[in-house]
Formats: structure tokens, C-alpha cells, sequence
């Protein structure tokens, strides 16, 4: 087994090889708890992910897996992530760009055919659109639904819930009822967050500021 | 009289079918028997997972790992363990690591038993299911022995396990791997050289080394195609480097030799059940840093500090330094990654989970072309698909 040192070396290693041969695709390069990240334009991903399947030292053959991140104060808000696996070279590599809700992201089915549902995950997930895809339809939702669930501004409980209406005899679509509403904790601790006065303690406040105390 | 133009036919597969493994609707174009296209709509199980653990705290997050792949829940919280033990920077003692061993490889062996009887019985043997059900069971007790629960064990947590093995446990599973390879040997004797199993498993679905890579194949099914390669070995995590095991692989590609795969890796998995016993060493099961796993009952009894972890712990949770990782472990299907986004909070800020079966029943349409209807149920058993983890 490669020790840690080593095994950065050859990584980082790596990577300048990568950058080197691909020019202004990568715009740059990160190790990231011993793992390798490039950073790629958009319009460029198509050859970077052929070239690093067919380049000798590299022979990244597997993709094995393409997702999106949503970061919402972003301009481009997505991030799309590919993660490469060579078998020969025992190396994995991922390879991140950006995307906007109004861009077009190459799609990558030509270089890899698993690429193709993880497309359309992303395309549901986020609404990430991929051009060239051959058949970029939601996958995992419902049929018929709305939206992109995965987006950092889609609550977690949903916009509509479905039962089964015994009168009409099939199953309707309603707005989510919620008997509560879903708490989302702030877990700051109470010794060190709190920065608001208490009601009744202004004196308390105003007696330690004059003594000069905490 | 004139040529009749004949129009293809769909039919629709599912979602309640018994052979097709939960709720997968394939919709299928026939030429008369003869399949042309196949087009599986999954998504029928999707329970938002990813979505969840967003709103969860890690600890929260792992019995969501149970619920992906059902049959062989642990390997699943094994990933994830990994994964935040990789951002937060924490070390797990020796015992820890062999026990989570011992238990994947006991949750592999639930998966190939399942796998492998479930799929003789699509292709029509009944009796493998009903002898391997009983196995299974016995495994279950092991899993319920150590953690309370026979399947969703939530026992592999980020830091080590949820706590020791109780007196007496490493005997019985050493006196049940002892016999286990009897039972291989009868399953093996109602399938392996069967006539009916292989006419019906033996050339279907073939799938070569390059178009599997092409597919992002992985585990056993890329393992029958004739590539050697398995992150226990190639990748290792925790003790896997200490053990003595080999990667049994096959040429073809076919139906019958992702099931032959599947039987020599019990036998390999038995093997390392065994070392994992036989070297367990004394010591802590989780690491000692009370700021990640929680202090033991008895602490809590008499420690102020222990009982104001414990609270902190399972109220706000840890706080995992920001970071990513791709974390992956060999599960029983393939491939298992979970790629963890950490944001500094107590909370994950992107955990996409990489499910091996997702790729497999990606390839699907491409194996079952040109075969008859039959036989994309064979596909369908042999390539391992549960849609817990496909669906998420």
C-alpha cells in the first residue's frame, strides 16, 4: 500500500499532467483529503472527459457517478461532479463545472453511456439541461410532477401530497397539510449564541458594563 | 395475399411482478417475442433520501444507509461511516475495524444468498430460496445478537460501531461459517450444473470488459466479464489489507457466470469471517473522542461530562469540519460511494449516494436486446437489482 506522502505526490502529479495537456480546459486544481478535483470549463467537458479516458497515463474507463450541488447564493448555482475511475492506474479523479439554470451543460453520453440516467437524475434533481442528451426525461420523480427537488430552495416536505379519494376513485393531488409544521433546529449552544437581552435583565447589563466586567 | 406489416407490440412489466425485484415498470417493445427495446421507469420507491439527510445530522443520517439496499444493510452505513470519518479526522481502534469487517462480509453473504436464490427461483428452481431463507435467518440472528435489530442494524456509526459483541457471538458465527460451505455445496448441487438453470442462464445478457467499464459496472457483475478488480483489495478500508482472500472472477459475462461469481465470493467472504475472528483483537470498538461517539451508559451515571456529551451528542450532533469526499466501499452489488459535502454545520451539505444497481439497470435495455421475453427476467436476477438503493 502507498503511504499518505507518496500518494499525494503521485496525485498532485497527476494532475499537473492533466492540466498540462488540456491548456485553459482546467482552470485549476485540488487536493482535497488525498483526493484529486479538477476544475473544468463547461464547454470544454466533452474533451476533457475523452481525453482522460483515452490518454495513456490516465485510462479513467469508468464514470462512476455525475451529480449535481446546488449552492443558491452562487451566480452559477450548480456545480455538476463527475467522478472518474481508472482500473489501471488505481486512481480516481473528479471533475467539477459550473452550471446556471440557464446554461447548457454538454452531455457526456457520448463518452460514457453510464452517463445517460445520472444525466437525467441531475435533470430532475436540479433542472441542470444537458445538451445532446438522447433522452432527457425525469427519472426518479413522479409522473407529472413539478419542480426540481433537490434545489436548496425546494422544501423538504413538498408542495403537494397524494391520497386516495374514495369517492372519486383514484388517487388526488393536494396541497401538503401539515398538522405541524417542520421544525428545523438551530443548535447554537445557549452559552454561546444567545446575544439578545433578556426581557427584565437591562439592569443586570448596564451594573456590569459600569464595573468594567464581562 | 398481400404482406401483412406486422406492428410492434409494448407491454408493460410491473410494477408489482414477482420477478421483477420490487417495483421496477419496464416497458417493453416486442417483435413478436423478441425484445427491442426495454425502458425500466424506476423511481417508484424514491423516497428522497439525499434530501432527508440534508435536513438530518450525520448520527441521524445513518439508519437512511440501511434503507438503500435492504438486503445487506451494513455495507451500506459502512460507506457513510467512512466517509465522515474521512472530513472529521477520526481514527477508529483496531477492534472497531475487525468487527465492521466481520459484519460486511456477513452482510455480503445475506446479499449473495438472497441474490442467488432469488434468482434461480425467477428462472424457475423453487428450492434454493426456501433452504437459503433459513441461512439468512441465521445471519439475521447474528446482526440482532449485536445491535437489536435483524436488518436495519443502524451499528456501523462514524467512528466505529454502535458497541461491542456480546460474550459467545464470535463462537457461533465461527461454528456457523464451519458449516456454511455445506450449504454452498447443496446449492451449488441443485444449480451449478443444472440443465434447466443453465439453458436457461448460459449466453444471456453477455456483456464484455469494455462495454462494462462503458456502463460503469462494478462488483461482481464487472468481476464476471474477467476484470479483476475489487476495492477490498485494490482500494483497502479498514482491515481489508490484513487479509488473506482471493477475487474470484469469471470470462464470459453471462447470466451464469455472474451467478458462479456470486457463489465463489461466499466462500472467499467465509475466509475472511474466519481471520477476522480468529484475529479479533481486545480493546474499544468506537473512537475515544466523546466530541464524535458517544460515552458509554455507565459513564453517564456518574460523570457530569460524560451525560452533558451524550446530550450535546444526540441533540445537536457533531459539527464535521467543511470538506468533500468521495468515499466508496465494495458492497455486495458493486460499488458503493457516498460523496459527502460538509459545510462546517452538524448538518451534510450535499450526500449523494453512488448506488451500484443504479448503473446495472442503466445497462439493462442494451443486455436484454435481441433476447426473448424470458429471458430479461434472467437479466433482471442476475444483475442483482434492489430498488431501495436505486431509487433512494
Amino acid at each position: 500500500m502507498v503511504d499518505a506522502q507518496s500518494h499525494i505526490q503521485n496525485l498532485s502529479e497527476l494532475g499537473d499532467t492533466i492540466a498540462s495537456q488540456l491548456g485553459a480546459s482546467i482552470t485549476s486544481i485540488e487536493i482535497i483529503n488525498r483526493e484529486l478535483v479538477l476544475h473544468a470549463e463547461r464547454a470544454a467537458i466533452v474533451k476533457v472527459l475523452t481525453f482522460l479516458r483515452d490518454d495513456v497515463n490516465c485510462q479513467f474507463k469508468l464514470l462512476m457517478e455525475l451529480c449535481g450541488v446546488d449552492y443558491p447564493e452562487r451566480e452559477n448555482r450548480f456545480d455538476v461532479v463527475y467522478c472518474l475511475l481508472s482500473l489501471t492506474q488505481n486512481h480516481r479523479v473528479r471533475i467539477k463545472i459550473t452550471a446556471s439554470e440557464n446554461t447548457l451543460v454538454p452531455s457526456a453520453t457520448s463518452v460514457f453511456s453510464s452517463a445517460g440516467w445520472w444525466e437525467r437524475e441531475a435533470w430532475d434533481l436540479f433542472g441542470i439541461y444537458f445538451s445532446g442528451h438522447p433522452d432527457l426525461r425525469r427519472i426518479l420523480s413522479d409522473y407529472g410532477f413539478e419542480g426540481h427537488p433537490l434545489r436548496k430552495d425546494f422544501p423538504l416536505t413538498g408542495y403537494v401530497e397524494v391520497r386516495y379519494d374514495d369517492e372519486q376513485k383514484r388517487v388526488v393531488y393536494e396541497p401538503v397539510k401539515l398538522t405541524q409544521e417542520f421544525r428545523n433546529f438551530d443548535f447554537l449552544s445557549p452559552w454561546e449564541g444567545v446575544q439578545q437581552m433578556l426581557p427584565g435583565d437591562e439592569k443586570a447589563r448596564d451594573s456590569a458594563d459600569e464595573s468594567g466586567g464581562v | 395475399m398481400p404482406e401483412q406489416q406486422i406492428k410492434n407490440f409494448t407491454l408493460n412489466f410491473g410494477p408489482q411482478h414477482p420477478a421483477a425485484h420490487g417495483v421496477l415498470r419496464l416497458v417493453l417493445e416486442m417483435d413478436g417475442e423478441v425484445i427491442d427495446r426495454a425502458d425500466p421507469h424506476i423511481g417508484l420507491l424514491h423516497r428522497g433520501t439525499e434530501k432527508l439527510i440534508e435536513h438530518k445530522t450525520y448520527m441521524q443520517a445513518v439508519p437512511y444507509f440501511d434503507r438503500l439496499d435492504y438486503v445487506a444493510p451494513q455495507n451500506q452505513e459502512h460507506a457513510f461511516a467512512l466517509a465522515v470519518e474521512k472530513l472529521a479526522g477520526m481514527e477508529v481502534p483496531p477492534r472497531g475495524q475487525y468487527i465492521r469487517v466481520l459484519f460486511a462480509e456477513l452482510g455480503r453473504l445475506l446479499n449473495h444468498i438472497f441474490n442467488v436464490c432469488a434468482y434461480a427461483m425467477d428462472v424457475g428452481a423453487m428450492t434454493p430460496m426456501l433452504w437459503g431463507f433459513e441461512e439468512r435467518e441465521k445471519l439475521m440472528e447474528f446482526c440482532e445478537r449485536v445491535s437489536g435489530a435483524r436488518l436495519h442494524m443502524a451499528y456501523f456509526r462514524p467512528g466505529g460501531v454502535a458497541k461491542d459483541m456480546p460474550d459467545g457471538l464470535a463462537e457461533d458465527i465461527m461454528e456457523w461459517a464451519e458449516n456454511f460451505p455445506k450449504m454452498i455445496a447443496d446449492l451449488e448441487n441443485l444449480l451449478t450444473e443444472n440443465r434447466i438453470f443453465k439453458q436457461r442462464t448460459v449466453d444471456i445478457g453477455i456483456i464484455t470488459a469494455e462495454q462494462a467499464m462503458d456502463w460503469g459496472f462494478s462488483g461482481p457483475n464487472l468481476r464476471a466479464s474477467g476484470v479483476a478488480w475489487d476495492l477490498r483489495k485494490s482500494q483497502p478500508y479498514d482491515v481489508y489489507g490484513k487479509m488473506d482472500f482471493d477475487i474470484p472472477i469469471t470470462k464470459h459475462g453471462d447470466c451464469y457466470d455472474r451467478y458462479l461469481v456470486r457463489i465463489y465470493e461466499m466462500y472467499e467472504s467465509l475466509k475472511i469471517v474466519k481471520q477476522c475472528i480468529e484475529q479479533l483483537p481486545p480493546g474499544p470498538v468506537a473512537c475515544d473522542d466523546h466530541k464524535f461517539s458517544p460515552p458509554s451508559r455507565s459513564d453517564m451515571k456518574h460523570s457530569m461530562e460524560a451525560l452533558i456529551h451524550h446530550f450535546k451528542l444526540y441533540t445537536e450532533g457533531y459539527h464535521v469540519p467543511a470538506g468533500e469526499t468521495y468515499s466508496v466501499v465494495e458492497a455486495p452489488k458493486g460499488e458503493f460511494g457516498v460523496f459527502l459535502i460538509s459545510d462546517g454545520s452538524n448538518k451534510p451539505y450535499r450526500c449523494k449516494i453512488r448506488a451500484p444497481g443504479f448503473a446495472h439497470l442503466q445497462a439493462l435495455d442494451m443486455l436484454s436486446k435481441g433476447h426473448m421475453l424470458a429471458d430479461i427476467v434472467a437479466n433482471i436476477g442476475s444483475l442483482d437489482i434492489v430498488f431501495g438503493e436505486i431509487d433512494r
